[in-house]
């Protein structure tokens, strides 16, 4: 049998994959659109992709998507996918979630994995809102939007990613606003490609629930850095306290060692490990130890 | 003069940091070398020095493999040791250390033996020698092989250069000779026969039977967070991760430790995480999603003391309820528990094939006392390790999870095949999509939870049983609690007294019924309510007459087993 190649080997041909759970005119459609096309366009198979999402609407794009995926708990995508990178470095993992997703139920991991630096690309899907449990404020809503659970307003800071990762040195860190296509597939590639852990910070619209970030909000409110280093930290951290316009593009970038360069399992032997076998003789020598 | 024939009980105390584990390292590598049998556990308080520490080492004339209560020799490192064992002193027990080391209160009521080990220490050069000598000493009390003192040292302080290791060799040797002086003055007479097939046999830990299982098994990743008493596995993998070339890492929680060694699994890895019961608490979450995805994995879990942080660095077999409960919805889990090094070991290599097999997670039940606990025995034999691997390829068309008659779904991992696989922690079809379906619903959840369950429970071994099938008594024990009811039943020495001894604890394979039918039946476990005794009525209906639990932290001895069995059966 002849699996399609290109763009077309990114179309699921599961009978569950049918039925999209997104609402009309959501965003999270451009960011498929987006994924897919930077995966075709960095000529890869779905056999060598592995998309692991947490909860949330965006953690749905495992099923939207023909790439080997796992749909796991809210919050638990970037440790799962650790797992599977540093398991098989062959493969081109992907973590996929939700502000609320990859910024409060899972910021624990998220910081710890700027530390352990694994060759993944985080892709957070954020449109400032709960958008799966129906629009209650997520850690990056602005502050004063009122929602069903802050009828009050939110008047909690909101959250920078983008800061916070360049403080703590992270490896990639960008953002995107999905309403712009090319720009977008780029930076996707980009952060594919990059060594070590990629940030890219998604903007994208909840039409059901937000209606202060709406696509035009995010085109006015928005605007591209041409002049910028990424290898520059200071001016990086300085772009990345910028707040109304947000400045897109990639912020800063760190080449380091990553997680699966460091660890001992691949100095000698560079399979992976589901094809390793125990190691008897060695067993047996641990035991010819303990008789001394 | 005081006697002590075939099997010396010896407990060394003293305080976290000063040194206890270098006489105890000694000691039983020198003795077990000379051709004793050994068996050595320690009991330590929650802090990092100070406080009062305790090692008991039996030397025996043959397999002693659990704790007693009596303490022939004490010998304490600092005041307060008499104390906190003065429950385990008798008229017989003999004093061996300095008199400043033994409280007033103590002082002409027990038999002091005084050894001069500061004196023999500053002779040498250094009070720090202190410990070199008593071990050296204790080893002269049995004739032991000096020769195996000195590899020890040489092997131990070998990096510290010539002079420390010559000066510990002679500190050694002026405690040696004072034990056989001791004893050809008549003060002390120890008689306990060689075994001379002890000499080649191995000491090994609860530990470490755990880790190199797990080793032995093919596992090659491990994720973890600190936590007493289940770090030393962790510490042990991560000692071995170079040589084995294999993934050791620590890292920010217990949450992250499961779902880091889930994805793993998801990628064809064999990965284990170890922690012990707050530890594990925190796992249930994703152990649900294990139990979803029909994602293996294998859990080492430590027991201690709970609820909360409990007794941090004490024992109790009071998380089975935990381990068989945890995680929301219903999913088969296997659960075992050894109760010998041996078991340990391949037990430990065996969960990772039962992970592999019928993808669930496989927890493996040790606790304080167990992984604390060591022994000498034979060279595992690693024939017997099996290694299964299930994986298959990932072929156009291929379903994650196929509905099967025994409910097992061929698993492929990513990057093997062609096509894709979708796992998923949402109810899903059979290509591992999201669905919603009634009808698909049932059928996935019977899978799981019925047909799976089904088929992992007629495939569970029996629990062995030690004694006569037609005894009137039946005592049951599970996990680190074995040697313990063996010894006293071996003491007790009544035909119409058998021993049923369950590792493999959850799910019981229905056979199991026949070995209840018509006996008194007698639970004995290290823990407050008899979780085990519960499950054996709920899943078996069996009944359970007596219920002989201890639940103080400690471990049982011998002693209270045998004296809990003789109240009942007499
Ligand atoms: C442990 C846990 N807590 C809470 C939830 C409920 N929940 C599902 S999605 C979600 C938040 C979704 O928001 P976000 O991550 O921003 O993704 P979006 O739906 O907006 O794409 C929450 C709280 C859950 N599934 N699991
Ligand atoms: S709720 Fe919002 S984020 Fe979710 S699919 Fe609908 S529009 Fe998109």
């Amino acid at each position: 049998m002849n699996l399609p190649t290109g763009r077309e080997a990114f179309e699921p041909r599961r009978p569950g994959s049918k039925d999209i759970a997104w609402c009309p005119g959501c965003g999270n459609f451009g960011i498929r659109n987006i994924l897919i096309s930077a995966l075709a366009e960095l000529g890869l198979k779905p056999s060598e992709v592995a998309i692991i999402s947490g909860i949330g609407q965006a953690a749905k794009m495992p099923h939207y998507i023909n790439a080997n995926g796992y749909h796991t708990l809210h919050g638990r995508a970037i440790p799962i996918a650790t797992g599977v990178k540093a398991s098989n470095p062959e493969l081109t993992v992907i973590a996929e979630g939700g502000d609320g997703d990859m910024y409060a139920e899972g910021g624990n991991h998220l910081l710890h994995a700027i530390r352990r630096n694994p060759d993944i690309t985080v892709l957070i899907h954020d449109n400032q809102v709960y958008g799966l449990t129906k629009g209650q404020a997520s850690p990056t809503t602005m502050v004063g939007m009122k929602t069903p659970t802050q009828p009050w307003g939110v008047f909690e800071e909101p959250f920078n990613p983008i800061a916070l990762a360049i403080a703590m040195n992270a490896s990639f860190v960008a953002r995107t606003f999905m309403g712009y296509f090319r720009e977008s597939v780029e930076i996707i590639k980009k952060a594919i490609q990059h060594k070590g852990l990629a940030i890219v910070d998604i903007l994208h619209p909840c039409v059901s629930f937000n209606k202060v970030n709406t696509y035009a909000w995010y085109r006015e409110h928005t605007y591209w850095m041409d002049d910028h280093d990424p290898h520059d930290r200071e001016a990086a951290f300085k772009r990345a306290l910028e707040e109304d316009p947000l400045p897109l593009g990639i912020f800063y970038v760190n080449e380091k060692p990553t997680f699966e360069e460091s660890v001992p399992a691949y100095r000698v032997d560079k399979r992976p490990l589901w094809k390793r076998e125990p190691r008897l003789d060695l067993v047996g020598k641990f035991f010819e130890g303990k008789r001394a | 003069m005081s006697e002590f024939r075939n099997d010396v009980s010896i407990v060394l105390g003293g305080a976290a940091g000063q040194g206890i584990q270098t006489v105890e390292g000694i000691l039983t590598y020198a003795l077990k070398k000379s051709g004793y049998h050994i068996y050595a556990n320690k009991e330590y308080m929650s802090r990092v020095r100070g406080g009062i520490n305790t090692t008991e080492i039996r030397v025996s004339s043959r397999r002693v493999r659990a704790f007693v209560r009596r303490i022939d020799i004490p010998v304490p490192f600092k005041q307060g040791v008499l104390s906190w064992v003065e429950d385990r002193l008798s008229d017989t027990t003999v004093v061996l250390g300095e008199r400043e080391n033994v409280e007033e209160s103590f002082l002409g009521k027990v038999n002091l033996v005084e050894v001069p080990l500061t004196k023999l220490a500053l002779e040498t050069g250094s009070q720090l020698y202190i410990n070199t000598t008593a071990a050296g000493l204790i080893v002269g009390l049995f004739h032991g092989d000096f020769g195996a003192v000195e590899e020890y040292i040489r092997k131990r302080f070998g990096s510290k250069g010539e002079n420390v290791v010559g000066k510990n060799i002679e500190a050694a040797k002026k405690g040696y000779e004072l034990g056989v002086k001791l004893c050809e003055q008549g003060t002390i007479k120890v008689e306990v026969g060689r075994d001379e097939k002890v000499r080649e046999e191995i000491l090994l830990s609860g530990t470490e039977a755990v880790g190199i299982g797990a080793l032995a098994g093919g596992m090659n990743f491990l994720s973890f967070y600190p936590m007493s008493p289940s770090t030393g596995v962790s510490t042990f993998a991560a000692q071995k991760a170079e040589e084995f070339g294999i993934i050791v890492e620590q890292v920010e929680d217990e949450i992250s430790a499961i779902n880091m060694a889930l994805g793993a699994w998801f990628a064809g890895a064999r990965a284990m995480v170890s922690t012990s019961g707050g530890g594990f608490a925190l796992m249930s979450e994703a152990l649900s999603l294990a139990g979803m995805a029909e994602n293996p994995i294998v859990i080492h879990l430590a027991q201690r003391p709970g609820p909360a942080t409990g007794l941090p660095t004490r024992t109790m077999q009071g998380d089975l309820n935990l381990v068989l409960y945890a995680g929301h919805g219903d999913f088969p889990r296997i659960i075992l528990a050894p109760g010998s090094m041996e078991e340990a070991f391949y037990l430990t290599a065996e969960a990772f094939n039962l992970a592999d097999k019928y993808q669930v997670p496989v927890i493996i039940l040790t606790d304080q006392y167990f992984v604390d606990t060591y022994y000498n025995l034979p060279r595992p034999d690693l024939d017997k390790v099996k290694f299964e691997r299930y994986i298959v390829e990932a072929k156009p068309g291929y379903r994650r999870y196929e509905l099967t008659e025994d409910g097992i779904s061929p698993r492929a991992v990513p990057g093997y095949g062609e096509e894709v696989v979708i796992a998923n922690g949402n109810e899903h079809d059979e290509w591992g999509d999201i669905t919603e379906d009634a009808e698909l619903t049932r059928k996935m959840q019977e899978k799981r939870a019925v047909k799976k369950l089904e088929t992992i429970r007629k495939n569970a071994p029996l629990p062995k049983l030690v004694g006569e099938e037609n005894a009137d008594y039946l005592v049951v024990s599970w996990g680190s609690t074995l040697h313990a009811v063996e010894e006293a039943l071996e003491e007790l020495g009544r035909d119409d007294v058998a021993l049923l001894h369950f590792s493999w604890v959850y799910p019981l394979n229905p056979e199991t019924k026949r070995f209840f039918n018509d006996k008194t039946v007698i639970v004995v476990e290290n823990n407050v309510t008899g979780q085990f005794a519960d499950l054996l009525k709920k899943e078996l209906g069996v009944e359970i007459h007596h219920r002989v639990l201890k639940y103080d932290g400690r471990p049982f001895s011998v002693e209270e087993v045998f004296d809990a069995l003789k109240g009942v059966v007499e």
